[in-house]
């Protein structure tokens, strides 16, 4: 279920989804919407509007208000007046949605990114490693942290404590 | 029974009120359990346990929200998720008699939380096959946040029951104060029997069975003694509360009893 442009978009819907790419998630600024896989589609509908789907992370995070209204500022500025933002609800997200340069970003910002397609596997609880000196030896602190998205480790080896983003 | 004949159900008035019941019962259970986490923010033993409580109190109040929203569609008369959780009394409130009561100690808001998802799990695991198609989307969101919340609430459960002899002593005092509220949960009533025979809701009884091995197992790992069961005088989902509830909807509400429609 990644989502991006895909092969057969309009210039318009591949042009809104570079758009949507220079969204910051307002938590996680190093991270776009799209690096978030919370963009489910990009679409020109039959009438001729253009279909904006977004889903939240998780149900009560509070960031989902500012990403619904940084998202139809960054249409709105760009002359998507009539482009409608759907929330989409089903399938749910997940972790596993994080596109492969999200995770990168995140590892670059010193929060563990969750294993790619873990939540799938069902490999939830894995200890990740250390983003800073990339040892596996990391110790939970709390299933919890800053943000909804994130439980709270330290490094073993190194002993700096680091967030890492939740794998759900 | 398939989407269509769920959504034909809807249009008729008896059904629809069971239904509108039926999901305001999923609604207060999760809002006034999340809103009983609040109360820790600022008192909880570690900072650590703070953050997780508020986050659990986050993720409830995520799921009432979606959940609420859907109950003032059901009902049709324009109330919306603010009228539902803040201009609606006691007795309309139709949680689960274990979810309002009070913290106490850590001990006891950890038992509550457990229990309560455990039987989340059971239940947003079965409403995944409903045959309302929303319902259906809302627990499959919720489920994997419920399974989240039951890794930290059966963790520390294990800890404070197999740990000193003090954390023990409080983890089956709370045990034993709050199981006689659980017989509530898995207690079918007419609105259960209607969702259920509607394919809407699981079917209670095979729900308890897989609970009450869970919570079994659980126990046993936490060195804990499971109580006998105890009778069932408890109708919280009915509206009939213990007189905790007030108190807290006393505090949730005060604002916008007090400024009616002011808005943030």
């Amino acid at each position: 279920m990644a989502t991006g442009p895909g092969a057969n978009q309009t210039a318009t819907e591949r042009e809104v989804w570079r758009l949507l790419a220079g969204v910051p998630d307002p938590e996680i600024p190093v991270l776009s919407i799209v690096d978030l896989g919370i963009v489910r589609y990009v679409r020109c509908g039959a009438e001729g509007r253009l279909h904006v789907g977004i889903t939240p992370t998780y149900t009560g995070c509070p960031a989902t208000v500012a990403i619904r209204s940084a998202t139809r500022a960054a249409l709105d500025e760009a002359g998507h007046r009539e482009a409608l933002l759907e929330e989409v609800l089903s399938p749910p997200w997940t972790s596993d949605w994080l596109t492969p340069a999200g995770r990168a970003k995140l590892a670059a910002f010193g929060i563990a990114p969750p294993a790619a397609a873990a939540a799938a596997a069902g490999r939830v609880s894995e200890p990740p490693c250390c983003p800073r000196c990339g040892s596996p030896s990391t110790e939970r602190i709390s299933e919890f942290g800053s943000t909804p998205c994130k439980a709270h480790y330290v490094c073993s080896a190194c002993h700096e404590p680091f967030d890492h983003f939740k794998c759900i | 029974m398939s989407a269509a004949a769920a959504a034909s159900a809807r249009r008729d008035p008896a059904s629809s009120d069971a239904l509108f019941r039926y999901v305001l019962r999923l609604a207060d259970t999760s809002l006034v359990l999340g809103q009983r986490l609040g109360e820790w923010v600022g008192h909880a033993p570690a900072l650590e346990e703070d953050l997780g409580l508020a986050n659990l109190a986050l993720d409830l109040l995520g799921q009432a929200r979606l959940l609420l929203t859907y109950a003032g569609e059901i009902e049709g008369k324009g109330r919306d998720e603010d009228a539902l959780a803040f201009l609606r009394d006691a007795p309309e409130f139709l949680n689960l008699t274990l979810a309002e009561q009070p913290n106490g100690d850590f001990a006891q808001t950890i038992v509550r939380q457990w229990l309560i998802d455990a039987w989340q799990i059971e239940l947003y695991e079965g409403l995944m096959a409903s045959a309302d198609t929303r319902l259906a989307a809302i627990a499959a969101k919720a489920i994997k946040e419920t399974r989240y919340h039951y890794r930290f609430s059966s963790g520390w459960l294990v800890r404070l029951g197999d740990g000193t002899g003090e954390s023990q002593a409080r983890a089956q005092q709370a045990v034993d104060s709050l199981w006689r509220f659980t017989a509530e949960l898995f207690t079918a009533d007419e609105i259960d029997e209607r969702m259920d025979a509607a394919g809407i809701a699981p079917q209670l009884a095979a729900a308890a069975e897989r609970w009450g091995r869970r919570v079994e197992e659980d126990l046993g790992r936490a060195t804990l003694v499971l109580p006998a069961p105890q009778p069932h005088p408890w109708h919280g989902k009915r509206g009939v509360h213990t007189e905790h509830l007030g108190h807290l909807l006393g505090e949730m509400q005060h604002l916008q009893r007090t400024y009616p429609g002011v808005r943030w």
